[in-house]
C-alpha cells in the first residue's frame, strides 16, 4: 500500500473510482483533520477549565477575605468599681462613658488630651454600655475589681489581624503611632485575645463593624422563607395537580401553561416592582416586612415549583392510577392516596431547591425596602427586617474596612445555608426518588 | 462442532472463492460484562453480497459493526480477535479509523439522512475526506453517486431540498448514495429494508444487486427471502456463534446444520 | 389582630371537624342504608364550611381595609376634593404618620381631626371585621353540622371545594402576570402624563436626579432612556461574549469527548456556578474583578473606570455559562444517535461530526438557550447594581462605565418611594420596557425550542 504513495489520490480502474488513501496528499489532509479535532477538544477543555477556575478563585477569594471576620479582637480590662461614681440605686442613670474612660485610663498612665482620644477610640464605642449591661445583670460586680472583655474598634481589629501596614507614613493609615504603641503595651500585658466571633451570629446590624452581626438577617430570611413556603407549596402543588390531572385541554389551559413558562423567566426585579406597586402601594402592606417579601418570593418560586411537580406527577405510571380507580377510589382519592405520595420526594427536592434560590434572591427585596438599617431581629412577619442577601448588600456598601471581611463572611454563611439546603435536596433525591 | 464448521467454511471459501476482502478470526465482542460474540471466524468475499442471518439478538449486527469499527463509538464495547481488510489488521493501533470507515461504508437500519439538503448529504463525505478539488468535480461525484444509487432521476430537480423531506425508501437510497460518494470498497448494510414498504424494499434490493459489480457488500437481514434474493453467500448466527456459512443456494436448499434448517424453514426465530 | 383571628378560626374549624366526625359516626352506626361518604369527609366538609368563607373574608378585608379608610377620611377632609392625586397621597401619608405617633412638626387642627376620624374608623372597622368573620364562621359551622346525614354526599362537596382551590391556584399564575402588567402599565401611564412619550423613548440624555429639586416643574429632568438601554446592551453583549463560546464549548466537551466519570464530576461543579446568588457575583466583581480589569486597562494604556462595563459583563457572563452549557447539552443530547452513526460511518472525525452534523442539527435548541440567557443578562440586577456605573453614557469602550435599565430601576426606587414624582415613576416605565423586552425574547426562545423538540 505504501508503495502506491506517489500515485494520484483518485484513480479510475475498471471498478470505477478508487481512492488511494495512503498518498502523501491524503496523509497530510488526515493529519490536518485530526489536528482540527484535537483543537476543538482543547477549546472544550479550556472552557471548562475557565469556568471551574473562576469558581475556585471566587470561593477562594471570599474565604480568604472572609475567614478573618470569624474572629474578633477583644481586650480584657480590669476595673475597680468600688470608688467609681455610680448611682447604686439605679445603675442605668450613671454616666457610663465617663466611668469607663476613667477606669481604662488608670491602666496606661499619663496621656495628653489628644492621645486620650486616640486611646478611647481603640475600644468599640459602645464598650461602656456593654459593661453597663453586664453590671445590671449582676450588680455584685460593683463591690470590687472585675475584668471585662469588650471588642476593640475596627481599625485596631485590623491592626491585631496584621492587616495594617505599619511601614506606611502615619497619615496614610487609620491607626496612628500612639495607638500602635498603646496596642503593643496591651498585647504585652496579655490583654488582647482573638476568640471566635459569636457576635457575627448573635448580634444584629450595627454601624460599627466590630458589633455588627447577622442575627437580624438570618431571622428575617427565616420568616421570608416560611411565608414563601406556606404560600408556594400548597398553591404550587394544587395548580400542578389541576393542570396535570384535571384540566381540560383547551385554549385557556394552554394560556395558563404559556403563562407559567414565561413567568419562570421574568426578571426578578420586575417581581420587585410588582411587590412595590401592588402589595405596598395598592394594598398598603407595611414596608420592609418579611410578609411582603415572602409573598413576592412565593410568586417567583411558584412557576418553578409547578413545573417540577407536574414533571414528577407525570412520571408516575398510569397503571398505578388505573389500579386505584379500578378498586373504586375517586379521582381525588387516587391522587391523594397514591400519586401524590409517590411523587412527594421529587416535589420536596424541587421545593427545597426553589427555596434555596429564593434565599439568595436580592433585587425584589431591595425594592420593597428590606435593606433598611434595623438593629433588632424581627419577631414576626409584619416587622421591618433585613434578609441575608440584603444584609450583604448593605455591608458591601459600607465604607468601613471591617465590613469587607464581614461581607465575605456573610456570603460564606449564605453559601453555607445554600449548601445545606441543596445537600438535603440531593439526599432526598438519592434516598427516596424512584425511577419508573 | 463449531470449530469444525469454521475450518470447513474456511476451506470451502478458500477453494471456491479465492479473493477474500475481509477476514474475521476468533472475534469475541463484549458489552461490559456481557459477551455478545463468541469466537466468530468469517470471511467476506470480494465483489459479492454476503448476507448475515439469524434470530434477533444473535450477534449479526454486532459482527457487522466490528467490520468498520463502529463499535468504537460505544464506550463499554470491547472487541477481541482479529479482523483484516485486504490482509491488514483493522484493530491495529496504527490503523486510522477515519480511513477505515471511508473504505468500509455503512448503511443503517433506519434511514438517517442529515438534516441538510440532498446535495449536502452526498457532498459531506467527499468534502471531509478532501476527495474533490473543485465544485465541478464535487457536482460530478454527487451526480454519479445518486445515479449509482438509482435515485438521481427522482431528486435531480430538488437537490437543494432537505433530505429529510424524502420518502422512507428514497431516504434509504440517499443514504446508500451518501456511502457510495466516498468510494468505499466495502458497504455494510444493517437491515437496510426493515423500515421500508415492499415497493421501496424491491427497489433497494435491485440496487444492491447492481452495486455488487463495484463494491463488496455485507448485509444483515431478517428476511430469508431477501437473503436468498440478493446474496451469493450466507452466514447464519445464533446466540453469538457463527453456525454455518456457505453459498446461498446451498444454505437454502441443503444446509449442513439442523439449526440453520429449522431457522430457514421458519421453525423458530 | 388578624393573626389572632386566624388562629381562633383554625381552632373553630378543628372543633367543628371533631363535632362533625362524632355526628357522622353516630349517623353511620344508626344508618339502615349504605352511607354515601365516610365520616372523615363529613368532618372535613364541616371544617371547610366553618373556616373557608371567614378566611377568604378576612383576607380580602385586610387587603382592602386601608384604602377604604383612606377614602373615607379624605372625603370628610375639608378641601380634599380639590387636591390632585399625588397631593392626596401626601396628605393621607401625613395623617397616617401622625396617627402612628411620628410627630415631626406640630400638626394642623384639620389633620388632628382627620386622625381622630381615622382612629374611630379603625375601631369600627375592627369590630365589623370581627362581627362578620364570627357570624360567617358560626353560620358555616351550623349548616356544616346540620347537613350531616347518612344520605348526604359529603365527599362530593369536599372534592368540589378542593377542585375550586386547585383551579384558583392555577389561575394565580395568570393573576400574577396581570398584576405585573397592570401595575407597570398604570405607573408608566402616570409617568407619561408628566414626561412626554417621545422624550422617554427617543431622548438621549438620562439625568433623573435633576428632577428631584422641589422648585422644578416635574418632567424637566432628562428622561431619555436610550443611553440606559444602550448600556444594558453593551453589558449584555460582553456577558454573552463570555458565556456563549464558553458554554457551548464546555457542552461539546462534556457531551462528546468526556468520559462518564469526568462528566459526573464536572457537570455538578458547573451547576454550582448557577446556584450561587447573584449578589455574591456582584460582590466578587467589585472586590476582585473590577480592580483587575482596571489595572489591565491601565497597563494597556487605557483609562479604565473603576466600575467598568467589562468587569460587570464578564462576571455576568460566567454566571450564564452553566445556563447555556446545560441547554446546549440538552440540544446535543436530543440529536438522535443515528446522526452521529451516519457521520462516523462515513469516516468523519469526532470534530467534523460535531461541527458539521451535530451543531447544525442542535442549532435551534442552542439559539433558544442563548436567547433565554440573553433575556437573563438583560434582566440581571444585582451584579450590575454593585459593579456597573450610575451615569448613563453612550460608549462602546468596555473599560468605560455604563449604566443599565435594572441599575436605574433599583437606584430610583431605593430609599423613598412616594408614587408622585417622575423619578419614581420612571422606574416603572423602565420596568415596563424591561418586561416587554424579556417577554419577547422568552416567547421567541420557547417557540424555537418547542419547534425544535417537535422535529425529533
Amino acid at each position: 500500500m505504501s508503495a502506491a504513495a506517489t500515485q494520484p489520490a483518485v484513480q479510475t480502474s475498471k471498478r470505477g473510482t478508487a481512492v488511494n488513501w495512503q498518498s502523501s496528499e491524503m496523509l497530510a489532509l488526515r493529519k490536518k483533520r485530526y489536528a482540527a479535532d484535537r483543537r476543538l477538544q482543547a477549546y472544550g477543555m479550556l472552557a471548562i477549565f475557565f469556568a471551574l477556575g473562576f469558581l475556585v478563585v471566587l470561593i477562594g477569594t471570599l474565604t480568604f477575605t472572609g475567614y478573618r471576620a470569624f474572629t474578633q479582637s477583644m481586650v480584657t480590662i480590669d476595673i475597680d468599681f468600688s470608688s467609681a461614681e455610680i448611682n447604686r440605686e439605679n445603675p442605668m442613670e450613671s454616666n457610663w462613658r465617663t466611668i469607663f474612660r476613667k477606669a481604662v485610663i488608670d491602666d496606661v498612665g499619663e496621656l495628653s488630651r489628644s492621645e486620650e482620644r486616640d486611646y478611647f477610640s481603640m475600644f468599640t464605642s459602645s464598650a461602656p454600655f456593654l459593661i453597663r449591661d453586664q453590671i445590671i445583670a449582676d450588680p455584685s460586680i460593683l463591690d470590687g475589681r472585675a475584668s471585662f472583655t469588650v471588642p476593640m474598634s475596627d481599625p485596631i481589629d485590623q491592626l491585631a489581624k496584621g492587616l495594617v501596614d505599619t511601614d506606611l507614613p502615619e497619615n496614610q493609615r487609620r491607626v496612628n503611632d500612639k495607638q500602635i504603641e498603646l496596642f503593643n503595651k496591651l498585647e504585652a500585658k496579655g490583654a488582647i485575645s482573638q476568640p471566635f466571633n459569636w457576635g457575627l451570629f448573635f448580634n444584629s446590624d450595627s454601624r460599627f463593624p466590630e458589633l455588627a452581626g447577622l442575627a437580624g438577617a438570618i431571622s428575617g430570611s427565616f420568616w421570608l422563607l416560611l411565608v414563601c413556603f406556606l404560600i408556594s407549596f400548597p398553591v404550587g402543588i394544587a395548580a400542578a395537580i389541576y393542570l396535570e390531572e384535571f384540566a381540560p385541554k383547551n385554549r385557556f389551559t394552554d394560556l395558563i401553561e404559556i403563562n407559567i413558562n414565561n413567568l419562570a423567566a421574568v426578571p426578578s426585579v420586575v417581581f420587585g416592582l410588582l411587590g412595590l406597586a401592588v402589595f405596598l402601594g395598592w394594598f398598603g402592606l407595611p414596608r420592609s416586612a418579611p410578609l411582603v417579601g415572602g409573598m413576592v418570593l412565593a410568586l417567583m418560586t411558584l412557576p418553578t415549583l409547578i413545573i417540577v411537580t407536574r414533571a414528577s406527577l407525570k412520571s408516575v405510571p398510569s397503571s398505578i392510577k388505573e389500579a386505584a380507580l379500578g378498586v373504586g377510589a375517586s379521582k381525588h382519592e387516587t391522587i391523594l392516596h397514591h400519586i401524590l405520595p409517590l411523587s412527594m420526594p421529587t416535589i420536596m427536592t424541587g421545593t427545597i431547591i426553589g427555596l434555596a434560590q429564593a434565599l439568595g434572591e436580592t433585587a425584589p427585596l431591595l425594592l420593597i425596602g428590606m435593606n433598611a438599617f434595623i438593629t433588632s431581629p424581627p419577631s414576626g412577619v409584619l416587622e421591618a427586617s433585613t434578609a441575608l442577601p440584603t444584609q450583604i448588600y448593605i455591608w458591601a456598601d459600607s465604607p468601613e474596612r471591617g465590613f469587607v471581611a464581614r461581607t465575605s463572611a456573610a456570603i460564606l454563611v449564605l453559601l453555607g445555608f445554600l449548601v445545606l439546603m441543596n445537600s438535603i435536596a440531593i439526599f432526598l433525591r438519592q434516598r427516596f426518588e424512584r425511577r419508573w | 462442532m463449531l470449530t469444525d464448521t469454521a475450518i470447513e467454511t474456511k476451506l470451502s471459501s478458500m477453494t471456491n472463492q479465492p479473493s477474500i476482502k475481509m477476514r474475521g478470526e476468533k472475534v469475541d465482542v463484549f458489552y461490559g460484562e456481557k459477551q455478545a460474540l463468541f469466537g466468530v471466524d468469517l470471511n467476506v468475499p470480494e465483489q459479492q453480497v454476503m448476507a448475515l442471518i439469524g434470530p434477533s439478538g444473535c450477534g449479526k449486527s454486532t459482527f457487522l459493526r466490528c467490520l468498520n469499527r463502529m463499535n468504537d463509538t460505544i464506550d463499554i464495547c470491547k472487541v477481541l480477535g482479529n479482523i483484516t481488510l485486504d490482509g491488514e489488521d483493522i484493530y491495529d493501533p496504527k490503523i486510522d479509523v477515519v480511513e477505515l470507515r471511508a473504505r468500509v461504508g455503512m448503511v443503517f437500519q433506519k434511514p438517517n439522512p442529515f438534516p441538510k439538503s440532498i446535495y449536502e448529504n452526498i457532498a459531506y463525505g467527499p468534502r471531509i475526506h478532501g476527495l474533490t478539488k473543485s465544485k465541478a468535480e464535487l457536482d460530478e461525484v454527487v451526480e454519479s453517486s445518486l445515479r449509482k444509487a438509482a435515485i438521481w432521476e427522482e431528486v435531480k430537480d430538488r437537490l437543494q431540498e432537505p433530505g429529510t423531506g424524502l420518502s422512507g425508501g428514497q431516504q434509504q437510497r440517499l443514504c446508500i448514495a451518501r456511502a457510495i460518494a466516498v468510494s468505499p470498497e466495502v458497504i455494510l448494510m444493517d437491515e437496510p429494508c426493515s423500515a421500508l414498504d415492499p415497493i421501496a424494499t424491491a427497489k433497494v434490493e435491485e440496487l444492491i444487486d447492481e452495486l455488487r459489480v463495484n463494491f463488496t457488500i455485507v448485509i444483515v437481514t431478517h428476511s430469508m427471502q431477501q437473503a436468498a434474493r440478493v446474496s451469493q453467500r450466507t452466514a447464519m448466527f445464533h446466540l453469538g456463534n457463527l453456525v454455518e456459512e456457505g453459498p446461498t443456494d446451498k444454505m437454502f436448499t441443503n444446509p449442513d446444520n439442523k439449526l440453520t434448517q429449522d431457522y430457514i424453514t421458519g421453525r423458530f426465530g | 389582630m388578624v393573626s389572632y383571628l386566624l388562629i381562633i378560626l383554625l381552632v373553630a374549624s378543628i372543633a367543628s371537624a371533631m363535632a362533625g366526625l362524632h355526628r357522622a359516626r353516630r349517623q353511620r352506626d344508626l344508618a339502615t342504608i349504605k352511607v354515601h361518604s365516610r365520616p372523615i369527609y363529613h368532618a372535613l366538609n364541616a371544617a371547610i364550611w366553618t373556616g373557608v368563607p371567614a378566611f377568604v373574608f378576612l383576607l380580602l378585608w385586610t387587603l382592602g381595609e386601608a384604602s377604604i379608610q383612606d377614602m373615607l377620611v379624605l372625603s370628610s377632609f375639608p378641601g380634599a376634593d380639590q387636591l390632585s392625586g399625588p397631593e392626596r397621597d401626601l396628605l393621607i401619608s401625613e395623617i397616617r404618620q401622625v396617627q402612628a405617633g411620628n410627630l415631626f412638626t406640630e400638626p394642623s387642627p384639620e389633620i388632628l381631626a382627620a386622625v381622630d376620624h381615622l382612629k374611630s374608623l379603625e375601631l369600627i372597622f375592627n369590630w365589623a371585621m370581627v362581627a362578620v368573620a364570627a357570624s360567617l364562621a358560626s353560620i358555616g359551622a351550623f349548616f356544616g353540622y346540620r347537613i350531616i346525614q347518612d344520605r348526604y354526599q359529603a365527599r362530593y362537596s369536599v372534592e368540589r371545594s378542593v377542585t375550586w382551590f386547585m383551579i384558583f391556584s392555577s389561575i394565580v399564575a395568570i393573576i400574577t402576570t396581570l398584576g405585573i402588567v397592570s401595575s407597570l402599565v398604570y405607573e408608566a401611564y402616570q409617568f407619561f402624563t408628566k414626561v412626554p412619550f417621545a422624550e422617554f423613548f427617543f431622548g438621549t440624555r438620562w439625568e433623573p436626579q435633576i428632577a428631584i429639586r422641589a422648585d422644578q416643574v416635574a418632567g424637566q429632568g432628562a428622561f431619555g432612556m436610550l443611553p440606559v438601554l444602550f448600556g444594558t446592551m453593551v453589558i449584555s453583549a460582553l456577558a454573552m461574549a463570555v458565556a456563549v463560546p464558553t458554554g457551548i464549548f464546555s457542552a461539546i466537551y462534556l457531551t462528546e469527548y468526556a468520559d462518564q466519570r469526568f462528566r459526573s464530576v464536572v457537570k455538578p461543579l458547573l451547576e454550582i456556578l448557577a446556584g450561587i446568588p447573584t449578589i455574591v457575583y456582584g460582590f466578587f466583581a467589585v472586590l476582585t474583578v473590577a480592580p483587575a480589569v482596571r489595572s489591565l486597562g491601565l497597563s494597556l494604556g487605557i483609562d479604565a473606570a473603576p466600575n467598568s462595563a467589562l468587569a460587570a459583563g464578564g462576571v455576568m457572563g460566567v454566571m450564564l455559562i452553566p445556563f447555556i452549557s446545560s441547554l446546549s447539552d440538552d440540544a446535543f443530547a436530543a440529536v438522535p444517535r443515528a446522526m452521529r452513526d451516519g457521520s462516523y460511518a462515513l469516516g468523519a472525525t469526532k470534530g467534523e461530526t460535531i461541527r458539521k452534523v451535530l451543531l447544525p442539527a442542535a442549532l435551534p435548541g442552542i439559539i433558544g438557550g442563548v436567547l433565554l440567557a440573553l433575556s437573563r443578562a438583560i434582566g440581571e440586577t444585582m451584579i450590575v447594581v454593585m459593579a456597573a456605573g450610575l451615569i448613563a453614557k453612550m460608549t462602546l469602550n468596555p473599560f468605560d462605565s455604563v449604566t443599565t435599565v435594572t441599575v436605574q430601576i433599583v437606584t430610583l426606587l431605593i430609599g423613598d418611594s412616594e408614587f408622585d414624582n417622575p423619578k419614581t415613576l420612571a422606574a416603572f416605565a423602565l420596568g415596563l420596557v424591561l418586561f416587554t423586552i424579556t417577554l419577547g425574547l422568552n416567547l421567541i426562545a420557547l417557540q424555537t425550542v418547542r419547534k425544535y423538540r417537535e422535529k425529533y
